[in-house]
């Protein structure tokens, strides 16, 4: 493969480009869903071809050919500086590249168990058996799922860089669906999302979704005849590791990358109200509010060896005591904000651009266990698993609401409460964040649809995450 | 054979998507002579120009190419695709896969059978000099609607798409057909206020960046310097990207033959569900929209009015949620979305007789809003979104725009804003507003009598 993408580069520096990379990358996937007892859809896909980016100017030139021949390699390079070329009818001050080490090496995730070899006769009936165990538990509609990603890629730029990488991620779902008179209660496992990380079929087989089937479907029913979240203008707030992973996700993470701070993303995903005169000073939270960005968390979803431009993955600092102090960017970024490459550009598949993404951006542990913020708790309520996100597009203003809830009193966990929603404004929210989970509660939460860019790339991203209690939150918003 | 796109950053001997699926369907034949069997294959290109800061930053392209299989042997059933050239190897692997996997599965009740033969709408969104739109072409609108704002900031993109797709199945139907998707979409900036202007079409010429960046401009210094609006209830004029979005989760989670089959969609057909002023259809003959007049099933899509003058009609089904209903596909199947169900391709709200002149002078108190943003539904049954105003919103007073007001979030049910008594009036505007999964939506603004804004966005 090494052949094609330095061909590619070849074309596109002789095309003009003053630098270029081309990625070669071959997928592999499959999804398997059950619904009520029977597998409907059992999909594969694979896809393979030759993405190539050259830098002319002020613009990026990006051209993809589904096809690994050496004639389409070369083409894929000519039309990348080409593309790049036609940019300079709206052209701006040169873009430059922070300064990076050329690096060779190969790279691969864990995977125990291969998922491949897994047959598909054990993996439906796994499937169709938790479905109907929520059925018989109360659900009137149980669905549940799997999927396999297995990722390999070359990359060769023109300033040297030739990594080669293998990246398996696997994960799966299930959630149980009841039906009322006037509205529907849904309750997922192990999240909205399911749960995902760059690891083998050991992962789905930890997950254990046969023994969390009943408790889901009885607890979607019993989300029916509970009584609503209260609208308060100000309780304590108590929420579970899966919303946290969220609130992180939407509210730190997308607020913190790097394009969208310089205004590359302002049309379709939005800026940031983070002011890059401000790192270094500004406070995001309280001072129990630790965030990094590590790429190298054995296992989780958001982790590789390299970026899709060949910087070695690190951890970055985000926020440290409180204080924002870091973003997530690639080389083209960094070098207009003055700092080294946050190792964070990478590409959805070999016909998208890479760009800036969120790598694992979680929350460090403190010393808390979830019993302690209860107890600690006169009143309030406890949210958990993600049912709705909405996020301004400067990322300050949210409102987010949770498949379950539960009133807190007197230091105890209460009745079960329907329709929990939250609301609040970033710094605000994350600065009245009071206690934080342990260690011991830590879990690398796995999103594997997170949307940016244009054409859409769909993105895999890590937040590891605890429970965390918030003071003085507004909660119950109500249509 | 169907003409393709022929430009420079195009094709160059891309394979008929015609006899891809046919010679896909020889193998499967020659190797499983007992399944059922579809094919679907597209190729074409895509090219996406950005710019942002004034600036074209991200200028991308790429040759698609796709062929997805869906088998049935004595009811398991199993679906595989490929990105890539469909040659002899690549097509003879890709056969074994969806065998292998349809062999070892678990047997599908649900099963419904393949498409019938029938014939498909006359239908040919696709102009040749969208296929042929060159980087340069892409550009130039955006250097126009650059210079058109006038000094202001701005960002969006210029989208060019042409695309070929074939259909054939065991049981004999064929289909094929071609669509170009031409876009610009931008927003100019002040310090304080965004401004948003965009326009659709099958045709690149059919929009104009001058005009779009001058619209854009305009929009970005009437809505500058905004400030507090107190939340509550509002009524409104919804723009046509907002009527869109709000008709998006109308069918994706109430007119979708799958929601209707589970109980979580408000829909029953047969009842005043809407004002009388709602005539919604899905039409991929209106000449103004795009795609092709088939679906992943191969059915074909006529035009289906789901609610005719506030009276709910009819739901979109697969050919499993058709089966499951007793009734025939409509023909709204999108490749691997089964889990989502029967989902539009072509949405057509029926336009009214005002202005938008007219529209704000009927209102007494209330807002006038550019787009809505990352909308997200609370509960499906009762529809109730949450989401947050963007790109410009004004507060109108006794028929007038009285002033610029910052963003807000509203939780609203989007059934309930188009109840009945519950549509003023109806914009004269027809713009087509591209949506998500491959869907769009010709729609005209809306005069709503009542919009619940729960907060404002800065807190």
């Amino acid at each position: 493969m090494y052949d094609l993408v330095e061909a590619a580069v070849q074309a596109a520096v002789d095309g003009g480009a003053r630098y270029a990379d081309a990625r070669v990358m071959e997928t592999r996937a499959e999804s398997m869903s059950a619904r009520n007892g029977v597998v409907e859809a059992l999909d594969r896909q694979q896809s393979a071809g030759i993405g190539v980016r050259a830098l002319i100017g002020s613009s990026w030139g990006f051209f993809a050919v589904a096809d690994l021949g050496a004639e389409a390699a070369r083409r894929a390079g000519e039309q990348a500086a080409s593309v790049a070329r036609a940019s300079a009818r709206v052209s701006g001050r040169e873009l430059l590249l922070a300064a990076a080490t050329p690096v060779t090496g190969s790279w691969a995730s864990e995977c125990r168990e291969d998922p491949w070899a897994v047959t598909l006769a054990e993996k439906g009936d796994r499937l169709e058996s938790v479905t109907r165990t929520m059925l018989a538990h109360g659900a009137d509609l149980a669905e549940a799922s799997h999927r396999i990603w297995d990722t390999r890629k070359w990359l060769f730029s023109s300033e040297g860089h030739r990594v080669d990488q293998h990246i398996v991620e696997c994960g799966a779902a299930m959630s149980a669906t009841a039906v009322g008179e006037n509205e529907t209660q849904r309750r997922s496992y192990p999240g909205i999302r399911g749960q995902y990380g760059t690891r083998g079929w050991e992962l789905v087989r930890e997950l254990d979704l046969p023994a969390n089937a009943p408790r889901i479907a009885e607890e979607a029913r019993a989300l029916l005849t509970a009584p609503a979240c209260p609208a308060l203008d100000a309780t304590d707030l108590i929420l579970g590791s899966e919303q946290m992973a969220l609130q992180i996700h939407e509210s730190v993470g997308h607020a913190v990358e790097l394009d969208r701070i310089l205004g590359w993303e302002a049309a379709f995903a939005g800026t940031s109200w983070l002011d890059l005169a401000q790192m270094g000073s500004l406070r995001f939270g309280s001072g129990r509010m630790n965030i990094t960005a590590d790429a190298t968390l054995p296992g989780a979803l958001g982790s590789f060896g390299y970026d899709d431009e060949g910087t070695p993955a690190h951890a970055v600092d985000i926020v440290r005591d409180g204080i924002w102090v870091g973003v997530l960017s690639g080389r083209d970024s960094a070098a207009l904000a003055g700092i080294d490459s946050g190792g964070a550009v990478r590409a959805a598949g070999f016909n998208r651009i890479p760009m800036v993404r969120m790598t694992n951006v979680g929350l460090l542990p403190g010393d808390n266990s979830l019993e302690e913020m209860i107890a600690a708790t006169d009143d309030g309520v406890l949210m958990d698993t993600n049912r709705s996100w909405s996020i301004d597009d400067k990322r300050l203003n949210f409102q987010f609401g949770c498949e379950i809830g539960w009133e807190i009193k007197g230091g105890k966990r209460g009745r079960m409460l329907r329709n929990p929603t939250y609301t609040g404004i970033s710094p605000r929210f994350w600065g009245s964040m009071d206690m934080v989970g342990n260690r011991s509660e830590w879990t690398f939460w796995g999103t594997p649809n997170c949307g940016k860019g244009q054409p859409m790339q769909v993105g895999h991203t890590g937040h590891p995450a605890v429970p965390a209690r918030f003071r003085g939150i507004r909660v119950g918003v109500s249509g | 054979m169907i003409e393709g796109p022929t430009s420079t950053e195009s094709r160059t001997g891309a394979a008929d998507p015609v006899e891809v699926a046919e010679r896909a369907l020889e193998i499967i034949r020659a190797k499983a002579p007992e399944a059922e069997a579809e094919a679907i294959v597209g190729s074409g290109t895509e090219a996406l120009t950005r710019f942002a800061n004034s600036v074209i930053h991200q200028n991308v392209a790429e040759e698609t190419s796709h062929i997805a299989l869906r088998i049935a042997i004595d009811g398991r059933t199993a679906s595989s695709s490929l990105d890539g050239p469909p040659d002899g190897e690549a097509l003879d692997r890709l056969v074994d896969h969806v065998l292998e996997a349809a062999r070892v599965r678990p047997p599908d009740p649900d099963w419904p059978g393949l498409a019938p033969p029938a014939p498909v709408p006359p239908v040919d969104h696709w102009d040749q000099a969208t296929a042929h739109a060159s980087p340069d072409d892409r550009a130039t609108r955006i250097a126009d609607f650059v210079d058109a704002a006038g000094g202001l900031e701005t960002a969006g993109t210029c989208l060019t798409k042409a695309s070929v797709v074939a259909f054939a199945n065991s049981a004999g139907q064929r289909s094929s057909g071609r669509t170009t998707v031409a876009a610009l979409d931008g927003i100019a900036r002040t310090g304080t206020s965004d401004g948003s202007a965009r326009a659709a079409s099958h045709r690149v010429a059919a929009f104009d960046g001058r005009l779009l960046g001058e619209r854009a401009a305009q929009k970005a210094r009437a809505a500058a310097d905004p400030t507090d609006l107190e939340p509550g209830r509002y009524e409104v004029i919804l723009e046509a990207q907002c009527v869109a979005n709000v008709l998006q989760f109308l069918f994706i989670y109430g007119f979708n033959g799958r929601a209707v089959e589970e109980g979580r969609s408000f829909v029953r057909v047969g009842e005043t569900q809407f004002d009388p002023a709602v005539t919604l259809r899905d039409d991929p003959t209106d000449p103004e929209t795009v795609g092709v007049a088939f679906d992943a099933e191969g059915t074909p899509k006529r035009p289906l009015h789901v609610v005719r003058h506030g009276v709910t009609s009819a739901v979109l089904h697969t050919r499993r949620t058709a089966a499951k209903a007793g009734v025939a596909s409509t023909g709204h199947a999108i490749e691997g979305a089964d889990e989502w169900g029967a989902l539009p391709s072509n949405v057509v709200l029926e336009a009214g007789d005002r202005s938008q002149d007219e529209l704000i002078s009927g209102v007494e108190r209330g807002l006038l809003v550019t787009d809505l943003w990352y909308t997200r539904i609370l509960d499906p049954r009762t529809q109730v979104v949450t989401g947050l105003t963007r790109n410009g919103v004004w507060l109108i007073e006794g028929g007038r725009i009285a002033r610029p007001v910052r963003n807000l979030r509203f939780t609203q049910s989007f059934h309930e804003a188009l109840a009945p008594g519950a549509v003023r009036a109806v914009g004269s505007d027809r713009s087509l507003v591209l949506g998500g999964f491959e869907g769009s939506y010709l729609v005209p603004s809306l005069h709503l009598a009542s919009w619940n804004f729960t907060g404002g966005a800065s807190g």
